[in-house]
């Protein structure tokens, strides 16, 4: 036996492949993980880039986590604790503001203040929504069937997944008029489907939000509606759809995750980037690191996104030349920056009143859809929007281990931002550029913004690309859209976690259910290689 | 603020004004004859204080009783089935008190000045009790639950929120600790002591003073994510920390009206705190040591570690025969371990010998009916959760 093997080598040690790595660590596999950063983390990372204030400078919010995931692993033993949101806000240049408040009561008062309709129509939209989320949770833990192949396991999945859309027990059944819905959901645009419902601008656009975030496609495209939901699926101890903080940032998910693994005995390897599967009689049998290091694994997951995987680690010799070109295609495309930002003090936002529990969670400031789809104009030309939508928020209001008290930590999530840059790409330059925009169109809702600035970091998709190794940093490895997801995800035919490569697998939120430090993708692919090794499991993942 | 007693048949705490105007719900639960604020905003907040920065909570409602005289000492050894004897001053001691058949009236907390001045604080009304349980000895008990004003500061940032407040070198403070701190010219009893597992403290003050503390105390804490903490959100911290509360988990002895449901501490898990060794008889010494040596406890009170997400509440417990051998006398889901947990009492050996095959048959409310849920239970330590900040010293600072 060579030097330097292992059971399992898992590649990239953010929160998909640490979710991976431990959930076959604690099933009793000798698991290694490399990763080419010195930090671990991957895109959930807590990182002090300024003195005595640490960033989430990628990821900085948190409800797509899956409990079960949480509790399968124990992770509030290694310090996860997740701080749910206080509210959430639009601020409007009259002055006024449009919020959502953690109290649904509170949030219909604060409709009702921009219409009286709406805020009726809200409970509608309400209950829609969580209809749709209702249908798609259990799906997120399930491997998705080959809808071509006709083996028991496809014919049986495809049976369970569509007995979910049906399901009595969740959701009373549902009639061809629900049936109807869903399809429409998951193809209309978030516009389309907010007209349905409201008429004032400033409900709709804040609404809206979530359904661009992080997609290259604005809120007249079609498919932008599931975006939404892909947001809003997730949950903060059953109050689906809310969002919070992880406390002392995104980074404690992955720390906490690194604890569990090590405890169960798995280890990690930062500085150690792979630049290559090896492969032997078409097998994949190990990884050869930059620095020259080999290491030898029955099973190969790879954690990074589909093009990087398939792309640039795995030769392209040792897969079919069809699979080849359906990566080829993958749509990855980049749309957002980011602003992490160091202040001195609590910024005046004076359109929210003070105190107001609006202003504790995500803020904003794009007032029509119009607006926003303007916004998405710019990207297509590829230009930063000049009337971005931004959600930020300052997560040091509610988490007292970002920065010393008093001093704040922003995060501002910037949309759009191309990753081709028009008129000769980024640079140093264009990128301070961008970021002295996004600090202007901030001021002028903030009179005190610009003086309490400490230090900022830009982040463009380019930065998201070379350093975390988001393929033209999308944030969700891969376009949440019809064709490139569930059993369409990363490609129809290869949705099961397994690749064309016998013994190399892919965990990355270029799998199914997607995008978002959600951790299924991980711990489905982990489901997998375990009932390849017939390794027999308990947990919420079998 | 003397508290009026001629207007309002429930009495307001001297925190009322403030507790009042924090409140965004205007929820209010009866404790103990007062009102004190259910929940203030929502209690996932409430509850997130605690974990996260510093929850402050009303506790003037708790009974406060005062024990006084030269055998102040041997009457609360006499009194509780803890050996008391070396307890020392300043110190904080967790307590049960049994009847004379060993059953148990209540827990709670005794503090101990010097030896000859004791309070005690606890859930029910034991005034009575405390009184004619004193005869013989040479003690004086007062009611003091009016005329000392309390707070609960809870959560990781509570040590940095005191200190800033002006509790100077706070942090060396052991648990079960307390001393007395002046500050801007008023003495005030400082307790690391709790209801939520966590780093926390207690504060006992003159009730005149109480307006101004809590001003100034939001004020300290202004930038630790400080926050009222109402009673909803103290109901989940105290599961998760795993303590047992009176006339939810078992029936006070004094309160029991079916002499059935009356609960020796064995079979709520306090059997720790029954100390036979104890140079004194105390209370209920005799029937709790047959029961011992008989092996006749009937029932045990455990955690249960519950599969799936939806809350127990109430279940009725079942071995694999379909058999009930038991309730769950709380349950919650909760937010930090994400874990689906309960405290149930069961019929011995289920609970003890018998650990594996148990369910809770779990009636989730959907929308006007209710679907019928099995779920496996594991039986767990009761305490759920315990993290590190609270037993450290110096405790957690934020600077």
């Amino acid at each position: 036996m060579p030097k330097n093997t292992h059971d399992i080598i898992v590649v990239g040690a953010g929160h998909n492949g640490l979710t991976a790595a431990s959930y076959m660590a604690k099933a009793g596999l000798d698991v290694l993980v490399l990763e080419k950063n010195e930090w671990i983390g991957g895109a959930a990372v807590s990182r002090e880039l300024y003195p005595g204030w640490k960033y989430s400078n990628c990821s900085y919010v948190c409800s797509l986590l899956r409990p079960e995931i949480m509790r399968d692993l124990e992770l509030y033993k290694y310090g996860l604790q997740i701080i749910p949101y206080e509210g959430s806000a639009t601020m409007m240049r009259n002055g006024d503001y449009y919020a959502h408040y953690h109290d649904h009561d509170m949030t219909i008062n604060a409709i009702r203040r921009h219409s009286h309709k709406d805020a009726e129509a809200y409970e509608r939209y309400s209950r829609d929504v969580l209809r749709q989320c209702k249908i798609i949770k259990p799906l997120l833990k399930m491997t998705p069937p080959d809808l071509t192949s006709f083996k028991p396991k496809d014919i049986f999945g495809a049976l369970e997944f569509a007995k979910h859309f049906a399901a009595k027990d969740e959701l009373g059944g549902l009639s061809e008029k629900e049936i109807y819905d869903t399809i429409r959901f998951y193809t209309m645009s978030i516009r389309d489907y907010l007209d349905e419902y409201f008429e004032s601008e400033i409900t709709k656009a804040h609404l809206a939000g979530s359904a661009i975030i992080g997609t290259a496609l604005g809120p007249c495209s079609p498919g932008s509606a599931y975006v939404l939901l892909h947001h809003y699926m997730g949950e903060v101890d059953g109050s689906v759809g809310s969002w919070g903080y992880s406390r002392g940032g995104m980074g404690s998910i992955t720390k906490a995750m690194m604890g569990c693994l090590e405890d169960y005995g798995g280890e990690v390897k930062p500085n150690s980037e792979v630049s290559n599967v090896i492969v032997k009689n078409g097998r994949a049998i190990g990884v050869a690191t930059t620095n020259g290091n080999e290491y030898y694994a029955k099973k190969i997951v790879s954690n990074l996104d589909a093009k990087r995987t398939f792309l640039k680690i795995t030769e392209e010799k040792a897969l079919p030349g069809e699979f080849v070109e359906r990566i080829k295609n993958f749509k990855i495309r980049g749309s957002s920056g980011k602003l992490n930002i160091a202040l001195d003090g609590l910024p005046d936002f004076p359109c929210i009143p003070e105190g107001d529990p609006g202003g504790g969670g995500d803020m904003h400031f794009t007032e029509t859809i119009e607006e926003m789809e303007g916004a998405y104009d710019d990207w297509k030309r590829g230009q930063w929007s000049r009337n971005p939508y931004v959600d930020m928020c300052i997560p040091s209001k509610s988490d007292p281990t970002m920065a010393a008290p008093g001093k704040h930590y922003m995060s501002v999530f910037i949309q759009y931002v191309p990753f081709n840059l028009a008129n000769g790409g980024w640079n140093e330059e264009r990128k301070q550029e961008f970021g002295r925009h996004i600090v202007d169109c901030i001021s002028e809702f903030s009179p005190n913004f610009k003086d309490l600035i400490n230090h900022y970091e830009v982040r463009t998709p380019k930065d998201l690309d070379s350093e975390v190794g988001l393929t033209e940093g999308n944030i969700f490895q891969g376009e949440l859209t019809m064709d490139q997801l569930m059993f369409n995800r990363p490609v129809p035919g290869y949705a099961q976690y397994r690749t064309p490569l016998k013994n190399m697998y892919i965990c990355s939120s270029s799998t199914h259910p997607g995008g978002g430090v959600m951790g299924a993708p991980g711990a489905n692919a982990a489901r997998e290689v375990l009932i390849d090794m017939k390794i027999p499991q308990k947990g919420n993942y079998y | 603020m003397a508290i009026d007693l001629r207007y309002s048949a429930l009495k307001k705490t001297p925190f009322h004004s403030r507790t009042s105007l924090a409140s965004r719900t205007n929820h209010w639960y009866t404790w103990n004859g007062f009102t004190v604020p259910t929940e203030y905003s929502t209690v996932e907040l409430e509850y997130t204080a605690a974990r996260n920065g510093t929850s402050v909570m009303d506790l003037t409602p708790m009974g406060k009783y005062e024990i006084t005289g030269e055998e102040a000492h041997a009457f609360s050894d006499y009194l509780v089935t803890r050996d008391l004897s070396e307890m020392k001053d300043n110190t904080v001691a967790y307590i049960i008190w049994c009847n004379e058949d060993g059953k148990v009236i209540d827990d709670g907390t005794i503090f101990k000045y010097s030896s000859n001045k004791f309070m005690l604080c606890c859930a029910v009304k034991i005034y009575n009790w405390l009184n004619d349980s004193a005869e013989g000895f040479n003690v004086k008990i007062e009611d003091v639950t009016d005329t000392i004003a309390a707070l609960s500061l809870q959560g990781p940032t509570s040590c940095s929120t005191l200190k800033n407040y002006g509790a100077i070198g706070l942090e060396s403070l052991a648990p079960f600790e307390m001393k007395e701190f002046n500050i801007d010219g008023n003495n005030v009893l400082i307790s690391r002591t709790g209801f939520t597992g966590d780093l926390g403290y207690e504060l006992w003050i003159d009730p005149k003073n109480a307006e101004a503390t809590w001003d100034a105390i939001f004020d300290a804490g202004k930038h630790l994510k400080i926050r009222p903490f109402g009673m909803n959100a103290l109901e989940m911290t105290r599961i998760e920390a795993g303590f047992i509360q009176t006339n939810t988990d078992f029936m006070a002895a004094e309160d029991a009206l079916r002499p059935v449901r009356m609960r020796s501490p064995y079979e709520i898990g306090m059997g720790w705190l029954v100390h036979f060794k104890k140079k004194n008889y105390f209370i209920g010494k005799k029937a709790l040591k047959k029961e011992k040596e008989m092996g006749s406890t009937e029932r045990c009170l455990v955690g249960l570690d519950i599969d799936g997400d939806k809350p127990a509440h109430g279940s009725v417990i079942y071995n694999s025969k379909k058999e009930d051998i038991g309730i769950v006398t709380a349950a919650m889901w909760s937010p930090t371990m994400k874990r689906n947990v309960a405290l149930a009492s069961l019929r011995r050996p289920y609970g003890i010998k018998i650990k594996d095959n148990i369910f809770a048959e779990i009636y989730h409310p959907e929308e006007i009916e209710y679907r019928k849920i099995w779920a496996k239970c594991k039986v767990v330590k009761r305490q759920f959760y315990s993290p590190e900040r609270r037993n450290k010293v110096p405790a957690d600072l934020y600077e």
